[in-house]
């Protein structure tokens, strides 16, 4: 048990020491990336069984007691998160074998990539602010390394912007923890839960809440701190700006959920008006920002930015519906933006354009990716049968018995714009005809290993993801579960300090 | 390189006195103020000052391992300290203490915080070099000729 629960930061790190070792030898590297991502992955699922039938778990690091040492705590939604990520990691890992090239293989992209994961699930499961501010460190540095991986010159100049408003981010984050530990003199935060009662005399939970919402809104890409994102992630290769997409931005609104239900559980009502504020705004701008878009990376980001603007919403809400909408919704938009990422960068090798206008034809020559594409894209847009209308349809439901209109119509027509936004995508990249020189030689001469290496695990994740909206009740009722432990702290906090 | 007779003969006294200073750190910081992180620090700017005066190329040949190497070899000792633990069914990173009573030695305090120590410096001393030694090669000129 105990092992267990420190299996998610250990097993990225081993595998990223020894890929390091071997670093002159490429096929060693491969094997160990691919190997240390499937046991990563068997770790999560054995967390999400264990938590799901004893409950919320805690393990004390160097056996010092809480709270003073450093917590691991896994509850259902650290669990869940854990396991998903595990589960794009390894999909990821298998595409990066065919859609990275030598020389980043070379330069260290295995170890940078086991050290971002590590990060990843450091920041998932710790139970300490600051600890969570160093597995913040540890996977910006890795992500800093692994967007500049290569040198491009576009790389380099998204990397600038990237490196320059997380900096501020960090500085943000900092300041309200220096403030609360200040105020309370303790770090871990289920012990902060209850010793909140200076900060709320002195009037400053709104200044400490208000920080905490900058600092992980701007990992997170909320409106209006979002601008660094479209312009750094279509820099790097798919498969790194599939695995930032899918889950860097979802470590931002984990922190955020994390935080606000069990530092602030009762906001006022200021606190909750700028959280909606902020999310239909980020839901608009980021399909506004989409529908102008020709480059089909820089189109997905687009759409990666609006979607964290329903998770915020459903926070934002703080019923236990809300948050519930919220958990499954950040569940299912790990693959969903994953495996668009993956696919965006496929549409990009396959007809060797960037510009959605200059596609076409991929329906007709490449049917498996047509039809991988359909699964997340309109899983996004919230169409039935696929998950994203389930994450939809309880945040609706979660707004309209808190009678929040605006924000519930705001949902409703970003929904239609996402559908329209990526429809567009489908009719031109997929549904148009292939221009006649194209027709002469479609798509990459890849042999066929390349091409399985590269469209398994995007089958793999579309296939997951359709049948999850099929079948959408085992994890509705888990992120129900998730949402339960949000909103009643005591088994959390009981969990960590025992007793 | 960086020619000058003064830092030259200094360099030959320091570097020597800052590697053994190095390890005075790296053990005293078992009970006092000190450690793995403050004697990597002194270690690398030990051979930081050697690279000024002899260069990159002879410092290469003095270290005779690449920095990657020592951040590796750190990582694993340093985490393997912690999985030890582990083995031992108690929480990842507790430290475990043996004593052991030697004929000579007399009484011996052992714990796993000083191979964790010795793999936390080994990181900082890879990853200082690591730097130098990479802005060397990209930019000759700036610390060599």
């Amino acid at each position: 048990m105990k092992t267990l629960l420190v299996l998610p930061i250990i097993v990225p790190a081993i595998t990223d020491v020894c890929a390091l070792l071997a670093r002159r030898h490429r096929t060693v590297q491969r094997v160990l990336g691919v190997f240390g991502a499937a046991v990563l992955f068997g770790a999560g699922t054995l967390i999400i069984a264990e938590v799901h039938a004893h409950g919320i778990q805690a393990v004390q690091m160097g056996n010092w007691p809480a709270p003073f040492g450093i917590t691991l705590v896994v509850d259902p939604l650290s669990a869940g998160l854990v396991g998903i990520s595990g589960f794009v990691a390894l999909a990821v890992t298998v595409y990066a074998l065919a859609g990275i090239d030598e020389v980043r293989e070379q330069f260290g992209f295995h170890p940078l990539f086991h050290l971002l994961l590590m990060g990843i699930n450091g920041a998932f499961i710790t139970g300490d602010l600051f600890n969570l501010y160093v597995w913040y460190e540890v996977l910006l540095i890795a992500s800093f390394a692994l967007l500049v991986l290569g040198n491009e010159r576009k790389q380099l100049d998204g990397a600038v912007k990237y490196v320059g408003i997380n900096l501020v981010a960090s500085a943000a984050f900092l300041s309200s923890v220096g403030i609360l530990y200040g105020l309370t003199g303790t770090l871990n935060m289920a012990d902060l839960a209850g010793s909140m009662e200076p900060v709320r005399e002195l009037g400053l939970e709104p200044v400490v809440a208000m920080l905490f919402l900058i600092g992980f809104g701007i990992k997170a890409a909320l409106f209006p701190l979002f601008y660094w994102l479209p312009a750094s992630y279509h820099t790097p290769p798919a498969p790194i700006a599939a695995i930032f997409a899918g889950l860097l931005t979802k470590v931002g609104v984990y922190s955020l959920l994390r935080v606000f239900t069990l530092l602030f559980p009762n906001p006022s009502g200021y606190t909750q008006a700028v959280l909606l504020i902020v999310a239909g705004a980020t839901m608009l701008l980021g399909v506004f920002g989409a529908l102008v878009q020709q480059h089909v990376l820089r189109l997905l980001a687009f759409l990666v930015i609006s979607a964290m603007g329903y998770v915020v919403m459903g926070l934002g809400f703080f019923t236990t519906l809300g948050l519930a909408g919220a958990v499954f919704y950040v569940f299912q938009d790990v693959p969903v933006k994953t495996s668009l990422f993956l696919i965006g960068g496929l549409m990009e090798r396959e007809t060797g354009t960037s510009e959605i206008g200059r596609m076409g034809g991929l329906y007709q020559y490449r049917p498996l990716l047509a039809t991988a594409f359909i699964v997340p894209a309109f899983s996004l847009a919230g169409f039935p049968p696929f998950p994203g209308f389930w994450g939809k349809l309880t945040l609706i439901q979660a707004g309209l018995a808190q009678e929040r209109w605006a924000i519930v119509a705001v949902a409703l027509v970003v929904g239609l714009l996402t559908l329209l936004a990526v429809a567009q995508v489908w009719g031109r990249a997929f549904w148009q005809s292939a221009t006649v020189e194209e027709r002469e030689e479609f798509g990459a001469d890849d042999p066929r290993g390349v091409r399985a290496l590269l469209q398994g695990p995007v089958a793999v994740l579309a296939g997951t993801l359709f049948a999850l909206g099929c079948y959408a009740e085992p994890l509705l009722a888990f992120a129900h579960d998730a949402a339960v432990h949000l909103t009643d702290s005591g088994p959390y906090i009981q969990a960590v300090l025992g007793g | 390189m960086f020619y000058s007779l003064i830092l030259r003969v200094a360099a030959r006294v320091l570097v020597p006195l800052l590697l053994l200073f190095s390890l005075f750190m790296l053990l005293r910081g078992h009970n006092l103020p000190g450690g793995g992180f403050v004697g990597g620090l002194v270690a690398a700017s030990a051979f930081v000052l050697y690279v000024l005066t002899a260069g990159v190329h002879e410092s290469r040949r003095v270290l005779r391992v690449e920095p990657h190497t020592l951040l590796g070899v750190g990582l694993a000792l340093a985490y393997g300290t912690g999985v030890l633990a582990l083995l031992f069914g108690k929480p990842f990173l507790t430290s475990l203490w043996v004593d052991l009573h030697l004929p000579v030695l007399g009484d011996l305090h052992l714990g796993s915080t000083l191979p964790f120590d010795i793999g936390v410096m080994l990181v900082v001393v890879g990853t200082a070099l690591l730097m130098v030694f990479s802005v060397e090669d990209r930019l000759p000129g700036l610390v060599e000729e």
